[in-house]
């Protein structure tokens, strides 16, 4: 893949190249970048950054990225943010963004950078832990040893190597066995530069057996300015623990979001992810889920409504490594105007993994007939004992639906957005938070209705466009 | 109040209605019968509007009103209400917000401000008791993991409503046991008023025994081929529909 980027505007501009960019980033600045590294992962850096130097940044000819292509935002002169800065950000503004009646405990990235608030989680005294990556790499060695890196394998894929070969910061979080972490933990991942930033956030966060925690992340932007955001997340849930995990993902739609998260789950582990995207100019979501215990199960879902020019995908990973182990992925998405959309769903159920089931399912509606989705479920089964399923369907809005709406005096516009939102409820409902779900429920609403879907009390909410719609439902009022 | 002169109406360049005509005045109940496929369900959506068959000759008017060319969502705020065979299920959309919707949309056309909440509820439940519908049924999401009867029942109740001046019930009654069939057709007695008439096409003899029609029509190969008083409904159900076929042959 050649290195130089072009704008496809009819004359060839020589651009500017980010991969060079970032080795020669790692190559100067590894010494102040790696200042609390131990040996290991010195070491993992370093091989990290032979992958990424190797493989470079994915392009379309890769089978995996054939319908996704960063080099248009990769074709921007990007500030790498080295230490925290944030001058010009009011936090006590920032924080204020929340859900109304959603009682969590905030936590805040802000250009990868963990913001210390001084705040003490309720629960710290039972030894739950809740600080920056880096404070955590200082503070807790051991657990860093034992957990860092070895979910998200770097030789693998690249963006996960550039994450872990150039990654200063991001969340950490550690719950022990048998504790039930009671308040929600939310993390805040904002991103804001006038000049555009390229952020690496790494989170791990470790369950012991048999614990329990709810999990929100947001992805916001605070500002309409140009950004890429390469995060990872690595999870393991210990044997019998369980974890309720959220992705909200609202950027604006000049940044690029690339996500990849690593599950891990031991013998009846429990997990339930779910990722929504509202906005975003780019967004991929790689999420792999290991079953690497009996007994686990995982319930994968996500729902995207993406519109003008916006881009989201969404792969997914299971691999069935140990028996009896359970997976429902369902995804669905509404794209309008010139959006486009990908789903690739692959499940491998290896030799040893008897017992499987394994469930998935892609459903999409296209509003537009310029909008796009790509939709690939992929099953790899190599156990004779096993039920798999899957599923995917790319449709319009269903017409008798649409006539019976309409029967009883609905509009076209409000039967649309009726039946649009009667689609994404599926997965909204099975939100567990009831304000979260309440919250979501709006944004869905709002999203349809054209505006953009950040909290009106919020400072992010920077380029909403009030539309006037006679959408009547409230679902809260009756 | 409703007239249809000689309508005729295709799909997929098939002709299914073949010249119909059919006179409905208020205060009245006209049921119409006639084997499956014969175009009983065709004649109920061209008049609420559906837009996937082609009228090719005819008219439809409807208080005066042509219906023809007029959007669905605008035939239903003139008044136009069809209960459907085969309801859609609408997850997510609790049937209390699936009629505020409704009743306001309608409202609006006729130049009305949105119903008062309050004033609203009481509606819903003032109606939800007249037809003996339970409560919760109108707090789930719109004939979502219903049961044929409660679908049906749900229409009903949308019907009652919605208030509308022409009613046309197609195939309310199929699937149904006899309890939900007494409900439905209750329902039905309780709604009709002298400035208000109902279109029920029904396959079966039995809906008849519990909504007593003021004419019988039986549609036969796209063409009213002959229309009498309840008692044609009784003679249908005697001779079966071979008789029809054997008088036109």
């Amino acid at each position: 893949m050649p290195n130089t980027l072009f704008i496809m505007d009819g004359a060839t501009t020589i651009n500017y190249n980010t991969r060079d960019a970032l080795i020669k980033l790692f190559n100067e600045q590894i010494g102040h970048i790696g200042m609390n590294d131990s040996e290991r992962i010195a070491a993992l850096r370093k091989e990290a950054m032979a992958v990424f130097t190797q493989q470079g940044f994915p392009h379309t000819k890769l089978e995996k990225w054939r319908n996704t292509d960063l080099s248009k935002m990769l074709n921007h002169q990007y500030n790498f943010p080295l230490e925290p800065s944030h001058d010009h950000v009011d936090f006590n503004e920032v924080f204020k963004c929340d859900v109304p009646g959603f009682d969590t405990f905030m936590v805040a990235l802000f250009n990868g950078w963990f913001i210390d608030r001084g705040s003490i989680l309720p629960q710290s005294d039972k030894g739950v832990i809740v600080c920056g990556l880096a404070e955590a790499f200082k503070k807790y060695p051991e657990l860093i040893e034992k957990h860092y890196g070895k979910y998200g394998l770097v030789a693998e894929n690249s963006l996960t190597a550039l994450n872990t070969a150039l990654t200063m910061d991001g969340v950490f979080i550690y719950v022990p066995d048998n504790v039930e972490v009671d308040k929600t933990i939310q993390i805040v991942d904002l991103i804001s530069a006038t000049d555009g930033v390229f952020v690496q956030a790494r989170n791990l966060v470790v369950l012991g057996r048999n614990s329990s925690l709810r999990l929100v992340q947001c992805d916001d932007s605070i500002d309409n300015h140009i950004g890429f955001i390469n995060s990872v997340t690595e999870v393991l849930v210990g044997s019998g623990a369980s974890l309720d995990h959220y992705k909200l993902q609202n950027k604006n739609d000049h940044s690029a979001m690339v996500n990849n998260i690593y599950f891990q789950l031991e013998a009846d582990a429990k997990l339930s992810t779910n990722a929504i995207s509202l906005n975003g100019g780019l967004i991929r979501n790689e999420t792999n889920v290991k079953l690497n215990g009996s007994g686990s199960r995982a319930d994968v879902l996500g729902v995207y409504l993406m519109d003008r020019e916006q881009h989201i995908d969404n792969q997914v990973f299971i691999d069935h490594a140990q028996p009896d182990c359970s997976s429902n992925e369902m995804f669905k998405g509404i794209l309008d105007d010139h959006a486009s959309g990908v789903f690739n769903g692959h499940i491998l159920v290896r030799q040893d993994a008897q017992r499987t089931n394994a469930y998935q399912n892609n459903k999409n509606i296209l509003i537009s007939d310029k909008a796009v989705i790509d939709t690939k479920p992929f099953l790899e089964i190599y156990a004779d004992d096993v039920k798999c399923s899957h599923g995917a369907t790319v449709g319009q809005l269903d017409s008798e639906a649409m006539f019976y709406l309409r029967s009883r005096g609905i509009g076209m516009e409000n039967a649309r957005m009726l039946l649009m939102y009667a689609f994404a409820a599926e997965i909204v409902n099975k939100i567990s938070i009831p304000e979260l779900r309440l919250r979501i429920d709006d944004l869905v609403k709002k999203r349809l209705r054209g505006e953009l879907s950040s909290c009106d009390q919020c400072v992010l909410h920077c380029n909403s466009k009030e539309q006037k719609v006679a959408f009547e439902i409230d679902m809260s009022k009756i | 109040m409703l007239s249809i002169k000689n309508l005729r109406v295709s799909i997929n360049n098939k002709e299914i209605l073949k010249g119909v005509n059919l006179d409905l005045h208020p205060g009245e109940v006209h049921a119409i019968m006639g084997p499956n496929g014969t175009g009983k369900s065709t004649l109920a959506s061209v008049i609420a509007g559906r837009d996937i068959f082609e009228v090719t000759d005819g008219e439809i008017n409807f208080k005066g009103k042509n219906l023809l060319g007029m959007p669905v969502e605008d035939r239903a705020s003139e008044g136009i209400f069809l209960g459907f065979q085969y309801p859609v299920e609408i997850p997510g959309v609790s049937i209390t917000n699936f009629m505020r919707t409704a009743v306001n949309e309608q409202r609006k056309y006729r130049g009305l401000d949105p119903i008062p909440a309050n004033e609203f509820l009481a509606k819903m439940e003032e109606k939800k008791r007249m037809l003996e519908i339970q409560a919760k049924l109108a707090n789930r999401s719109v004939n979502e993991g219903f049961s044929g009867g409660e679908k049906k029942k749900n229409e009903i109740f949308q019907m009652a409503m919605l208030e509308p001046t022409l009613a046309i019930l197609d195939e309310t009654d199929s699937g149904l046991d006899i309890d939900a069939l007494k409900i439905v057709a209750n329902g039905v007695n309780k709604l009709r008023r002298p400035d208000n008439a109902f279109l029920v096409i029904t396959h079966y003899q039995r809906l008849l025994d519990y909504i007593v029609p003021d004419i019988v029509h039986v549609l036969f190969d796209g063409r009213i081929v002959r229309s009498g008083g309840k008692e044609l409904a009784l003679e249908l159900e005697e001779k079966g529909y071979e008789w029809i076929k054997a008088e036109l042959a």
